[in-house]
């Protein structure tokens, strides 16, 4: 799980073509989703291939094969300055990260202790943290209508 | 990969990836897939401290901790949202500007 994850991501960057790479992040997102139910997190990771695979991947998939030009696809390679800058630091925050979680005791804990299901994130959902659903309803709205604007604003200038 | 410490290391990872993804890309969609990464490293993270260390409080409640589970539903929201309005945003740029190589797009700069 952990190779398809981690081997996806680096596909979705660095592949050729940018629907492989779009093919190599729903990978990536699948491995994740697979974690989750590794976490006994079940109802989180099927909403994350429902949601992620399902919508995300699907819709950056369809609007590279639409919009189908050359530009899209094609990528001037990065100097190898820049290359190299961005390697460093990507390895210097993994290990970093990596250094941290060795030397903390977070690898003593084996067991999954949680039991919450979705019934308690339902009732945590509709109780308590009811307003950020509320909250949440409106930006996807906006977000939604924000997006059918943009491109119908242009679609008319252009006409 | 049975213990927390695993799964903060394979979040770790996606969170580098993701870096190296924005410091080295000028695709924007290329940006658009580096942040997707690093978001689910955040989401792997919560559920990961979530699931191995339901504390409240200090003390170990009686009642099963959902937050961190919740808090990523949330966020695959929002992500889902962005990802809606960042693609919209590339293709409105494009149409203009006949680019997605953010570098060149002049006239969003302040």
């Amino acid at each position: 799980m952990m190779v398809l994850t981690v081997g996806s991501a680096i596909v979705a960057l660095e592949a050729k073509e940018i629907i492989y790479g779009a093919i190599g992040l729903a990978g990536s997102l699948f491995g994740v989703a697979t974690l989750f139910f590794l976490l006994n997190a079940p109802y989180v990771a099927v909403f994350q291939i429902a949601v992620y695979i399902g919508a995300v991947a699907v819709l950056i998939l369809f609007t590279v094969m639409l919009v189908r030009e050359e530009k899209w696809s094609k990528e001037l390679p990065a100097s190898s300055l820049t290359k190299l800058a961005g390697i460093l630091t990507g390895l210097a925050i993994i290990l970093a990260l990596v250094i941290a979680v060795v030397d903390t005791n977070l690898s003593q804990f084996t067991n999954i202790v949680n039991t919450a299901t979705f019934v308690d994130i339902g009732q945590l959902i509709s109780t308590g943290d009811a307003p950020i659903l509320l909250v949440l309803a409106l930006v996807l709205a906006a977000s939604v209508v924000g997006a059918l604007t943009l491109s119908r604003a242009d679609r008319e200038e252009s006409e | 990969m049975n213990s927390l410490g695993d799964f903060v290391i394979v979040s770790a990872m996606l969170f580098g990836i993701g870096v190296y993804g924005l410091v080295t890309k000028r695709n924007a969609l290329r940006l658009l897939f580096a942040v997707e990464l690093m978001i689910n490293a955040a989401n792997l993270n919560f559920v990961a401290f979530g699931q191995y260390l339901p504390f409240e409080g200090g003390a170990q409640t009686a009642a099963p901790n959902a937050l961190g589970q919740t808090f990523v539903l949330f966020s695959i929201a929002l992500a889902a949202a962005e990802a809606a309005v960042i693609l919209a945003i590339v293709v409105v740029a494009y149409r203009l500007h006949k680019d997605v190589d953010v570098s060149e797009l002049k006239s969003m700069e302040g």
